[in-house]
């Protein structure tokens, strides 16, 4: 049975081949149309970040395709952060004919249809789903954003090595998999250095309003640096509530707080001091970022965050990997393109507004330097 | 309140909420309209709103099985949280402070407590007040709880069910605005998904405190809030969803009818 | 007289399982023919797994008559189990389907006990608070899962709560199953169509006759005047708990289908949102009508998907249908007028099988 449905779904594959040169017969230019499949969170909770990386990832297509050459057609489905829609927008994309993929902006969903892809041996490359699930025994799946664990371990490592704090505080999110991801690598890492770790409390999704009890337990102990691995909008109420009740502590960030100087309606002074691990940085004074920023400001009315760095960088990998690989043509099978991109991919070294000299290890691991920041002034410095 | 005189679970009530807030945030950081008009703006929206929800969804299903409401309700809720997705985008706005960050200090600094809370539970006790005497004195009070006893006997009375139900719902809305802008002061961060968790929490409160008893809500929210809070202080932060959860189940095993609720004897 | 009273619920019963299995075959012939499409395909599975929890809801709301909130906690119990029982199963049971078929009998088992012991308590009491104590129980059990860590090794499994993974202290051949909240990953993914048909049909099978047994009739009094039923002998507890446990047994066999379809599950899936989902599935599909369950779960699975084309406008056009569905479901008038309607394609049915018997 499976035999059967590998040969219908190259059937359809060539099916949808076969269609897309028919439509643009009379223009050859466009018959170089690769196929982008993608999916994230377009609608409900976690609609922030399947938005961005959707706006980000939409603008280096039109700047790709304005130049003419290779030519892209992106598209996004929704997987309203779940594994079960995650699936179900996967297969609409193949029923589509996708070629190459961005995989899922999500860790939880990425994790569900990373094995898919790894079946049906299409490439794909996540903007920001960090967890290690993503692309643990997936050859063909690559991260552009750091793993969890990673992160976790590099910011136990600035931490000490800086000697930012003596005692640390930790707040993070136990029902997500970002945060509790990083917490874990973290706290090993804490304790082989023999860090001092002497607050560790928790929120759900389901109460992240009130941070009066975590915060009041960190003051308590004396916390002189609390380490918040979470996503900018818990951790802007916590800079709030900590103010309120005169708990001024130093804080360190990992990338997902990235985006708090641009949320609306936000009192910057609140951040000030605020340090962070981020590979992205919208203010960088760089051609590539400025560009970047300014297009995507244009376009929707917001600075870019990471997710939208993270998807904006992804179809130029992409766009640099088949660039520099000539043989790799748009009439490809999906499978003969996922293997000459794995070979490239783990070879080459990419430079984007996340980072530059980016490179791949075979699992899919991406490696960068993380820019470590500070806020001044409603700005980041690096630190 | 809404709950106890229309005998329906109104899961659409934290999406008027969540309304509430964004065209309160808009009149303020956008329009520039001062706090008060900005507050009575968007009561007077949240109650066109309510009215009409109820015209179009819940009114035509007056006779059917209230599971059958329960369900438009749900659908509603979707509506109204995609319908924020599309108008305001799905990226978190930080709420401005209405009042200032100011707090009142009691006791020479040993405790503080942020102006925000203050004006919260008094609002809390007015709106209260003015709930109990609204239905204990006024006519229409009175006709909302005949509706809530006896639908039919009421209406062999000679008052006007739907208009009542209808006025019930313009009222829950309105103060589902107040509820909006006061939740997003004390936690300013606004999204289209923000008055899921409090609408499923206030139903919750209500059936704590008994349900249709507007002093019994208000004891079931304080009590509810306080639990969780003692909870995460005292025993865990990763289980105090569950230990607010538990409490309510001890609570209803004990007393099945809430905790000021008329037990109703039944007749055989 | 008696033997046309009997006969109306077995025909009933008949056709139920009739849709099932042409359903069936005629998926079966779109994907050995090719002509499916891969959202399709892919979804078969799940739509089985919410066309049970759809019909163990509805032996909770509409045969009982008690509102069930927290229907999800059931499923996800199942789910865990099932895929914990699978995942340590791998080397004693190679066969796929079997050990399928076993660990969702663990996944049933482990959700009726936790169905059992959450029945004694919460059908004490009535209504809505029976309504908000489900609730609660859901939300509990979801919040529990994501605090638990499972872990397999030489030694057998390992249990932790609360702390991390590494608190399990595994030997080194040891892997960790369930973490905390990032659940399970690397599920095996061995569910598939046909097993999910089976238990299609072996929960019919069940709660149809558990309808139409002694007990069910019995049950069905209760929902209808528990006073009166009381009177007359019948004993309350033992009913209603037999009703929960079975349902709840069920959801468990779904939960434990429904995440071995996927390679990763998180307890968060199996919250309040998705117990309204299949809520809405039974409502819909009308209170203690199996057959229209069935058709909702399938129908409001399939219809996000078929909306995609119109993109963010998705999910607004699905509250839309919702509701617009709901109102003419209760409309007297468009209930009447579709009955006329259904009665003029059924005479007209009936006239031209006269008519073609009279030739032939």
């Amino acid at each position: 049975m499976k035999k059967l449905l590998c040969s219908m779904i190259a059937i359809a594959l060539t099916a949808a081949g076969l269609v897309g040169c028919g439509s643009s017969g009379s223009n050859s230019a466009t018959s170089s149309v690769y196929k982008i499949g993608a999916s994230g969170p377009l609608t409900g909770g976690a609609a922030i970040y399947g938005n961005a990386a959707k706006n980000g990832a939409t603008i280096a297509v039109e700047e790709i395709n304005a130049l003419g050459g290779i030519q892209f057609d992106l598209r996004y489905e929704d997987d309203e952060h779940d594994p079960e829609k995650a699936v179900n927008a996967y297969n609409t994309l193949k029923d589509w004919g996708m070629q190459l993929s961005l995989a899922t902006v999500t860790s939880t969903p990425g994790a569900a249809v990373a094995t898919k892809y790894f079946e049906d041996r299409i490439f794909a490359i996540t903007p920001s789903a960090s967890s290690v699930a993503v692309v643990e025994g997936n050859d063909n799946v690559f991260q552009m954003c750091f793993s969890d664990p990673s992160q976790g371990t590099a910011s136990a490592q600035y931490i000490s090595e800086n000697s930012l704090g003596t005692k640390i505080a930790v707040i993070y999110k136990n029902d997500d998999v970002y945060s509790s991801g990083i917490f874990e690598t973290f706290m090993s890492e804490a304790a082989a250095r023999g860090m001092d770790i002497v607050s560790t409390t928790t929120f759900t999704e389901d109460s992240q309003n009130d941070f009066s009890v975590q915060l009041t337990e960190a003051k308590n102990q004396g916390a002189d640096l609390v380490f918040l691995p979470m996503y900018y909008t818990p951790a802007s109420l916590i800079f709030q509530q900590a103010r309120s009740m005169d708990f001024a502590p130093k804080y360190f960030g990992v990338d997902g707080m990235d985006g708090i100087l641009t949320l609306e309606g936000f009192d910057t002074s609140l951040a000030e001091g605020v340090m962070l691990l981020t590979p992205f940085n919208a203010d960088a004074a760089d051609e590539r970022t400025k560009n970047f920023v300014s297009k995507y400001q244009e376009a929707y009315g917001e600075i870019p965050n990471q997710f939208a760095a993270g998807g904006y960088d992804c179809i130029y990998a992409i766009y640099e990997a088949i660039q520099q690989d000539s043989s790799i043509t748009p009439g490809m099978s999906a499978e003969e393109t996922c293997e000459k991109l794995i070979a490239k991919f783990t070879s080459f070294s990419f430079d984007g507004v996340t980072g530059e000299n980016t490179t791949w290890s075979a699992q899919g691991l991406v490696s960068k330097g993380p820019k470590g920041m500070v806020i001044r002034n409603g700005a980041y410095v690096g630190m | 309140m809404v709950y106890g005189i229309a005998k329906m679970l109104n899961f659409a009530h934290g999406d008027v909420i969540m309304i509430g807030a964004y065209v309160c945030f808009f009149s303020l950081l956008h329009w520039n309209i001062p706090t008060v008009f900005a507050i009575i703006l968007a009561m007077i929206i949240c109650t066109a709103l309510g009215v009409l929800i109820e015209r179009l969804a819940y009114k035509p299903l007056r006779a059917a099985p209230s599971l059958a409401v329960l369900i438009t309700a749900i659908g509603v809720s979707y509506f109204l949280q995609n319908a924020a997705q599309l108008l305001w985008t799905s990226s978190p706005k930080v709420f401005p402070s209405v009042l200032g960050d100011t707090s009142l200090r009691l006791f020479g600094g040993q405790l503080s407590v942020s102006m925000i809370s203050v004006v919260t539970v008094a609002a809390c006790i007015v709106i209260m007040l003015g709930l109990t005497w609204f239905t204990g004195k006024t006519k229409t009070g009175k006709a909302m709880r005949a509706c809530s006893e006896d639908k039919g006997a009421a209406q062999l009375m000679g008052i006007n069910v739907n208009l009542t139900i209808s006025v019930t719902f313009a009222i829950g809305a309105a103060l589902a605005a107040v509820a909006g802008v006061l939740l997003c002061s004390a936690y300013p961060m606004l999204m289209p998904t923000t008055g899921a968790m409090p609408g499923i929490k206030a139903f919750t409160a209500a059936v704590f405190g008994g349900i249709g008893s507007i002093p019994g809500a208000m004891l079931g929210g304080i009590l509810l809030g306080l639990i969780e809070i003692f909870g995460k202080a005292y025993i865990s932060t990763q289980l105090s969803d569950a230990i607010v959860f538990a409490v309510l189940i001890i609570v209803l095993l004990v007393k099945p009818a809430g905790l000021l609720g008329k037990q109703v004897r039944e007749k055989v | 007289m008696s033997k046309t009273i009997l006969k109306s619920p077995m025909r009933k019963n008949i056709s139920i399982y009739a849709l099932v299995i042409i359903g069936y075959i005629v998926m079966q012939c779109m994907i050995q023919t090719g002509n499916i499409t891969s959202v399709l395909h892919g979804q078969l599975v799940p739509i089985c797994a919410y066309i049970v929890m759809a019909i163990s809801l509805n032996l909770t709301v509409g045969i009982l008559g008690e509102l069930s909130l927290g229907h999800a906690g059931f499923m996800s119990i199942g789910a865990f189990s099932g895929v914990v029982a699978a995942t340590s199963l791998e080397s004693i049971i190679p066969f796929a389907p079997l050990r399928l078929a076993v660990s969702m009998a663990i996944a049933a088992a482990f959700a009726g006990a936790a169905g059992f012991l959450i029945g004694i308590p919460v059908l004490r009491l009535m209504g809505d608070y029976l309504a908000i104590v489900t609730l609660a129980f859901g939300e509990i059990i979801k919040h529990l899962i994501n605090c638990l860590y499972i872990g397999i090794d030489s030694g057998g499994l390992s249990f932790g709560f609360l702390g991390t993974a590494s608190d399990l202290n595994l030997k080194d051949d040891g892997a960790v199953i369930v973490n905390g909240p990032m659940g399970i990953a690397g599920i095996n993914r061995i569910s598939n169509f046909t097993a999910g048909f089976i238990l299609v049909m072996v929960t019919l099978f069940i709660v149809l006759n558990l309808i139409n047994s002694r007990a069910g009739r019995a049950i069905m009094a209760l929902r209808d005047n528990r006073i009166a039923a009381e009177s007359v002998g019948i004993p309350v507890t033992k009913y209603k708990l037999m009703a929960f446990v079975t349902s709840a047994a069920i959801a468990g066999s779904a939960g434990a289908l429904f995440a071995m379809n996927y390679s990763t599950v998180v307890a968060t899936k199996f919250d309040f949102g998705t117990s309204i989902l299949v809520l809405v599935f039974v409502v819909l599909g009308g209170l203690g009508n199996m057959m229209g369950s069935i058709i909702a779960a399938t129908v409001l699975t399939i219809l996000p998907e078929m909306l995609r084309e119109i993109e963010q406008y998705r999910m607004l056009v699905y509250a839309v249908i919702l509701i617009l569905v709901m109102i003419a479901r209760n409309n007297a008038s468009f209930m009447a007028y579709l009955d006329n309607l259904k009665n003029r394609i059924v005479n007209a049915a009936k006239k031209t099988r006269k008519g073609g018997a009279s030739v032939g």
